[in-house]
Parts: C-alpha cells; structure tokens; sequence
C-alpha cells in the first residue's frame, strides 16, 4: 500500500518533469507560486513588526520609571504602576522555577535512561505527556482552582497556587526539551562510563546530565518564558484580585502578576489604561525577547559540541 | 618504546571472587523511584483534571438537566431567567476556529514549504527564530493588539457597501478581529509542525523528482506535500486545538455575548472565554455558575482531548512510514 | 571496507612476532564458555560457541562482518545487557563462577573486565579527569590519586605525550593518543581483563602500530582479547586466535554466528585445519 503510494508519487514527478522540458521562458506559475509563499510567511513577520511597532508607540508616553516602581491605581492612570505585580511575577516564577526543573529534568532521566517502553506503564506517561502538552491552559487553572487553591490542597488563592498551576501547565515542555538534550548524548559515553564499572546513576549524573545541560538549561528557558507570558490559568487561580501592597510571600496574601495586570488595564475603558497597558507590554515583551535570545544563543553555541 | 615499570602489583583475583553487588546501592534504587515518580506525575495531573472536572461537573448536571444543556437556549448561567444552552458558546468557539483557521492553516502550510523547499540557508537562520519570537509573544499581548490596534483598523475600513447583515460596521468587539491576530498567532505552530515533516521526507524522494528535470514548484506541490501529508494534516489539527484552547485574545477582542452566529462582524463568547471572564469576576464558591465553569471544561477537555489524539496518531502514522 | 584493502595488499599474513611459548590449550582459563547462544529478539546472532581464553594471553576473535564475534566479546563483560532483546543462554564462567547467574551484578563483573571501544570515546572532560573516572566511581582506595594517574599513562605509554597537559581536555588529543587514552583508562582500575572491540579500526597504520606495541607490553599484567577485522593485526598481536564465520541454515535460510577454529595464532595463520579458514586467511572469500 504505502510502496504503491509513494511510487504513484515518484511517477507524478517524472510525468511532471518531462512536461516542463517543453516549457520555455520564465516559469510564470512557478514565480507566482513563490510569491504566494513569500507572502505566507510575510504575513507573520509584518504582524510582528506591527505588534512591536504599535506596542512602542502605544506605550513610550508611559515607559518610565513610575512603571516600576509604583502601586496600580485604578483612579489616576498616569501614577498608576506595575511593582506589585512585578514583584507578584517574581514570586511566582522562584516558585514555577523550584518545581519544574527538578521534576522535568527527573522525569526526562526515567523516560530517556531507565524506561523500558516495551512497558504499558511507561507507554502510558508518554502518551500523557503528549496529551498535556496540548491541554488549553485555562483547563490548568480549572485545575488549580479546584484541587490547589480549594479542595484536597486548599492553598487558598497565593502566589505559590499560580506557581503549581503554571508548574503542570509547563512541565511537558521541560520534560520534552531535556529528553532530548539527553538524547543527544551519545550513546558512546554512556558505554564508556559502564564499562568502567559505573552504576547507571554514576553514568547519568557524571556523564550524561553535564553533557545535556545546555539542551535541559535552553528548555528551562523557553519554559520559564512561557510561564512569565502566560495569562488565562492565573485568572482563576487568584492573580486578578486588585492588590495595592506587595504579596507577603510565596504562601501568604494576595498577588498580582505582570500580563494578568497588563489585562486588567486593557479592559478598562479610558485610553490612559490603555497606554498603561502597553508600556506593560513593552516591559513583558523586552524580557520574554532578551529570555528567549539567551536561549536560542546558548542552542546555537552548543548545538556543535558533538 | 620502554615501559617504565610500575610499581602496582599485577592485577590478582584473589579468592574468593565475588561477582555479587558490593553493596546493595539502595540509593541508586532510591534515585530511580524518585526519578519514577517524577515521571508518573505527568499521569498524576491528567488523572487530576478528570477528577477535578468530574465532581463539580457531575454536579452541575444534577442541578441542570442533559437537554438545556445541550441545547439553543440563550446562554445566561448568571442571569435571571437564567439559561444554559452551551451551542451559544461552542458556536462562538467554532466561529474563531473558523476565521482563525482560514488564515493560519494555509499560511503556516506555504510558510512551512517556504522554508523547507525555498529559502537559503541564511535566509532560514533569520526566519526560524522571527518565527520563534512570533510563537513568544505573550498572547495578552496580542490580545491588547487585536482590542486596541487591530479592532479600530477593521472598524474603519470595513466594507460596509456590503449587502445584508455583512455591510453592517461592527462594535468594539467582534469576532474577526480576534480571529484574525488569533489565526496569525497561530501561524508558527502550524509552520514548524509541518516543516518538520517535510524535512523527514528521505532526501532521495526529492533529488530523484529534480533529477528527472522537475521545477521547485512541482517538486514542492507533487512531491514534498504528498509525502509530508499526514505530518500536514497533523500540524493543522494542533493548529485547529491551539485555537479552540486559546484564551486571552477571544477574551479581550471577540466580545461577551454568547451568540449562535458565524458572521464576521459578530460579537461572541467562546468556552475558554467564559471561564475566563466568569472567573474574573466574583463566583460564590458552590452555586450554580461555579459549576457551569467545570461543565463548560470539560467539555473543552473532551473536545481538545479528541483533537490531539488525532494529531498525535497522525503523526505517529507518518514516523512509521518515514522512520 | 578497509579490511577488504588490507587483505588485498599482499599475501595471506604470518605471524611475524617471535612466537611465545603458547601452550596447546590454555593453561589457566580466565574465561570458559560452554554452548552459549546469544539472540537479539527472534535473531539468533551466535550459535553453540565453547572455548577457553587463557590468562596473560592475548586472544584475538577474527571472521567477517555478521560472525558473532564483538557480540560474544560483549557477552564476557555483560555490556549486551545494554541492548533490552539480548538473551544469552549456555554457560559463560569467569574463573569458574557463572556470569550470567541470578545473584552476578553486572557493575561488579565491569569492574573487573575493562572494555576498549571501536571508536576512542573519551569522556569530555580533562585527561586527569578521564584517568581518574574509573577509580573514582568504582570506589578504589586510592592514598594519591595524582600518582595512580601518572602510574596509569606511564603503563599506557601515554605519560611522556601528555604529562604537560593533563588539565587539558581530552578532545584535543589526536585520535591514536585518544584511543591509547582509553585504554589507560580502562587499565586505571586494574581489572583482571581487558576486551578490546576493534580498537584500531579508526587509526591509521602508525597509531595502529603502537596500539599493538602497547598490547604487547600489557600482555604480561593483563588478559586481552581482541575482536578485529585486520588479519595481519592478529597474527602481529595476539597469541591465540578464534576464526568465526557467518553460517547459513540451508532449510531456512537463518543466518548466525558460529565458531570454525580456535587454536594458536601460529596454527591458524600457517596450518588451520579447517577449510573456511584456510579460505579467509588466504583472502578467498569473506
């Protein structure tokens, strides 16, 4: 069936190529075709020119240094800032950070080092890694809120549920990464080591974790950016109440955080929010860019070693 | 070449050898249970959203029956009368779906060969991260530019020469102009999915098709597209899943009124955007509407559990031929 | 590939090494097997091999690609474990005791049977580092490790080469000094056995040469055997030398690994007994 099908592919291709030997001048269908494409992929870099290019504009009359160093009002738009929630999003990160690499990295190490996928059991925890990783977030926050901030857990609405919440919403794009930082190793070295009389544990913390870490730490990356830019789960896990003081800590109090009030300014109908709104936007969009230009720099540096 | 000699003694097995565990390396043990379990938990937090979203849905059908539910009442779950006929919804759901798949399904597809079959090596290594950066942006972000940016612009040059319902010029919120920036948004999901398929096909496949004199464009349409088909199809399903899951931008921009209708210049109210909107506001913890957050996910649950076991079998399909 | 060359270069080899006084049969087995049979899955890879390696000596295992031989020489220090589908059945001892019995921990039987890969794969870390891997995992007393280290390469013939570097990584050792660095690293735990898997099939003749040197010179601490697809090499290096073949079922058409002959070196390359080895030496088939 599937030999049929690909040679019915090759046989087009030959019938094609005999055809446009007869064909002379300039290939009008094939230009058109390029330009159709080229304006495919244009689509997307003009909209991302835009989007900064409105963001910037939008925003400049309020990037100061109010923004970050001042509480939210909801009266006075232009003393109105973002500290709060900034010092919220740090917050939630250390906690998103603690939880998610220890168990990413862990779990890659199982899947990648000790399963044996002829296993259902280790068949299952792929396949569901798979599935999470496509799960809308906001079903995450549903999540926090009925078995984190209530229920079983009942953390009440803290930084550190937004922490657990953004934790299982990112931690297959950890898994994923590391694993295949992981198997990037090769196989060679792993060899090496056991012939010596290594233990599996001895051969994966000496040898093959300090090879993957520039792949594991490049996931890390991407992830924890994910999580800084994410909004939805956080709206039902106690970000959105309007806080005027700092979050206590990880366990206690209120808290804000970044996009959930870049949000919450945008809604409101006075374009001073607005303005307010994009300056945040500049701020969230500069970080996520330096976060992902390191990880895409630490790739590119490491992508050689072997 | 000499030697010098050393000074170790020559290696002796002394009796009696022992080829058994030196120790009984309980830590190593130890390590691979912990290690185990951080696996597991990944089966853990899906075994947690069905139970998370069982109970309170189980309850909400006790209070509300099958056939409002499903059905084309007005949606009103806090409102008096209220109403909980969730087709409002889910056609506010398919109405993005549709105007944000119009656009990321065929440009993230001529995005995709663009890269594979077109562009230069360079030119790859500057577009691949712009895509990436594309990917990056935080969606409230976008949601802010679909509400303050792009809303305004389609508002002004909106064809209102138009005949009927389609002439008329839409309100602040409406659903293309959260289907447009959410469909763009989409783009790179779409793109990198399937550019990875179509950098698997074997590289024989495509020489073979030039070497018999074809041009880039028959190679791209009548070689590498059939090949990657199936790798295709699964990069528009996740595509198709990412903008039923998607959140802030329908929230910001597609509007709140939960309105069984597919024009353009509609507002409407998505699932996701339910939940995020009821969620913002104040939901006694235990009445009726507390449930309806749960029933509306899962069935957004059900819904995207579907689409992506479709997209992950697909993709398995097309490893197997390739692979 | 390069084997094919060098058997084409010129006659059938003989052993150019004043022999050594090998004894008929191996004195003081290190190693017996008995029937053993190795699968991978459903593929039966070695079928009924029964042989003695001798201690001190070196044993090299010759034949074409597909014989079975790095799969048996994988077989003495369990790395086939690795591989999920690996069976082993048929008795394999080592001084005696059942390898593959119920209680045998397969780290403690590594530590005592070092291994040498096909492609030098030093770890990417400082020479000092690699050196030091062994002893340090495996939990040797060790009173000075800085002179086990230098005590290592000076057996290893490596210490004059790198003794201003040791700090430096090893990757930036050429490839001969990387493949004689792995075998210092694999002697630096002073195991009983060394197995080397081709150990000279990336190397060019030079480096070749004093890997074979260094065999010699290691032959008097150490049991070595060496899997290799260049005949000259084991009739140069080894003391004793097992020819395996790839043998086709004639009803079925499986193929497997098996043993023709296994004598002394001398034996095999002047006199062999058998006719498929006299065919492989002499470059008729294979």
């Amino acid at each position: 069936m599937r030999q049929s099908g690909r040679t019915r592919i090759a046989v087009d291709a030959a019938r094609a190529g005999t055809e446009s030997l007869e064909r002379r001048g300039i290939d009008v269908k094939g230009e058109l075709f390029r330009a159709v494409l080229l304006l495919c992929i244009s689509i997307g870099i003009v909209m991302l020119a835009t989007l900064l290019a409105y963001v910037i504009v939008a925003g400049w009359p309020r990037l100061d240094l109010s923004l970050f160093t001042e509480m939210p009002s909801t009266r006075d738009p232009n003393t109105s800032g973002f500290l709060p929630a900034i010092v919220g999003t740090l917050y939630v990160m250390i906690g998103v950070l603690v939880t998610t690499v220890p168990i990413g990295v862990s779990a890659a190490i199982y899947l990648e080092e000790y399963a044996d996928s002829s296993k259902w059991y280790n068949r299952l925890i792929e396949v569901n890694i798979q599935n999470l990783a496509a799960v809308p977030s906001i079903v995450f926050g549903i999540l926090g809120l009925a078995f984190i901030v209530r229920g079983p857990w009942g953390l009440g609405f803290v930084a550190f549920a937004g922490s657990l919440t953004l934790m299982m919403m990112v931690l297959p794009t950890v898994i994923i990464a590391s694993r295949e930082a992981i198997r990037g190793v090769p196989s060679t070295l792993r060899h090496a080591s056991l012939g010596l009389g290594a233990t599996r544990w001895q051969t994966v913390s000496r040898q093959v974790l300090p090879v993957s870490l520039p792949g594991i730490l490049t996931g890390t990356i991407l992830a924890m950016s994910r999580a800084i830019g994410e909004t939805a789960p956080l709206l039902l896990v106690g970000a959105t109440t309007f806080v005027r003081f700092l979050p206590e800590g990880l366990f206690d109090g209120a808290y804000s955080v970044i996009t959930v009030q870049i949000f919450q300014w945008a809604m409101r109908p006075q374009e001073e929010f607005r303005t307010l709104a994009a300056a945040g936007s500049i701020v969230l969009v500069a970080l996520l860019l330096l976060m992902n230009s390191v990880a895409i720099w630490l790739r590119n540096k490491y992508s050689r070693a072997y | 070449m000499t030697i010098v000699s050393a000074p170790i003694e020559p290696p002796s097995v002394e009796p009696p050898l022992s080829l058994e565990p030196s120790s009984r390396r309980l830590g190593e043990k130890a390590i691979v249970a912990l290690l185990f379990a951080a696996a597991a938990l990944a089966v853990l937090i899906t075994v947690g959203i069905v139970l998370a979203i069982a109970g309170p849905t189980v309850e909400f059908f006790r209070q509300i029956p099958f056939s409002r539910f499903f059905s084309t009442e007005p949606w009103a779950p806090n409102f008096v009368p209220d109403g909980f006929g969730v087709y409002s919804i889910l056609a506010g759901t398919a109405s993005i779906v549709l105007y944000s798949c119009m656009i990321a399904l065929p440009a993230g597809l001529g995005a995709a060969i663009y890269l594979n079959e077109y562009a230069s090596h360079r030119a790859r290594k500057i577009l691949k991260p712009v895509l990436e950066v594309l990917e990056g942006i935080p969606t409230v972000v976008y949601g802010l530019f679909a509400l303050a940016f792009v809303a305004p612009l389609l508002q002004q040059i909106w064809p209102t020469f138009l005949p009927g319902k389609l002439g008329d010029p839409p309100g602040f919120q409406f659903v293309l102009s959260a289907g447009v920036v959410l469909g763009i948004m989409i783009i790179p999901t779409v793109a990198s999915v399937s550019q990875d398929a179509m950098s698997a096909i074997p590289g024989g496949l495509r020489e073979a098709a030039y070497g018999l004199g074809s041009t880039k464009m028959q190679v791209a349409t009548k070689v590498v597209v059939p090949s990657a088909f199936s790798g295709i199809v699964a990069s528009f399903v996740l595509g198709l899943s990412r903008a039923v899951g998607e959140t802030m931008v329908v929230l910001m921009a597609a509007g709140a009124i939960a309105n069984l209708t597919l024009w353009p210049n509609d507002p409407v109210l998505t699932m996701t955007a339910f939940i995020g909107r009821t969620a913002t506001g104040d939901v006694g913890f235990g009445t009726t509407t507390y449930y309806t957050l749960f029933a509306v996910a899962a069935l957004l649950f059900v819904i995207t559990l579907v689409i992506n076991t479709i997209s992950i079998a697909l993709v398995r399909k097309f490893r197997e031929v390739y692979e | 590939m390069t084997d094919q060359a060098t058997r084409a270069a010129g006659p059938a080899p003989s052993p150019q090494r004043a022999a050594r006084d090998v004894p008929d049969v191996p004195k003081e087995p290190v190693f017996t097997t008995q029937d053993l049979n190795i699968h991978y899955g459903s593929f039966h890879a070695v079928t009924d091999v029964s042989m003695e390696f001798g201690k001190n000596e070196i044993t090299a295992l010759i034949g074409p690609s597909g014989c079975g031989k790095s799969t048996v020489l994988r077989c003495l220090n369990r790395m086939n474990d690795l591989i999920p589908a690996a069976r082993v059945s048929g008795e394999v001892r080592y001084h005696g005791i059942e390898l593959y019995g119920p209680k045998i921990d397969p780290i403690e039987v590594r530590r005592r049977i070092g291994m040498v890969f096909q492609k030098a794969n030093p770890f990417p870390k400082s020479i000092y580092d690699n050196i030091a891997y062994g002893p340090r995992v495996t939990g040797m007393k060790v009173d000075n490790m800085d002179d086990l280290v230098e005590q290592t390469l000076r057996r290893a013939a490596l210490w004059d080469e790198v003794k201003d570097k040791l700090k430096q990584n090893a990757y930036g050792l050429s490839g001969g000094q990387q493949q004689r660095l792995c075998i210092a690293r694999a002697i630096a735990t002073n195991p009983d056995v060394v197995l080397m898997d081709e150990p000279c099939s990336a190397l060019d003749p030079i480096a070749t040469l004093r890997i074979e040197e260094l065999m010699a010179e290691l032959r008097e601490l150490y049991t070595i055997i060496i899997v290799t697809h260049n005949m000259q090499q084991a009739a140069r290096v080894s003391d004793r030398t097992a020819f395996f073949t790839v043998k086709v079922n004639e009803t079925t058409g499986d193929r497997t690994g098996g043993l023709v002959e296994y004598d002394r070196t001398t034996k095999i390359f002047e006199n062999p007994s058998d006719q498929r080895t006299e065919g492989y030496i002499s470059g008729r088939f294979g």
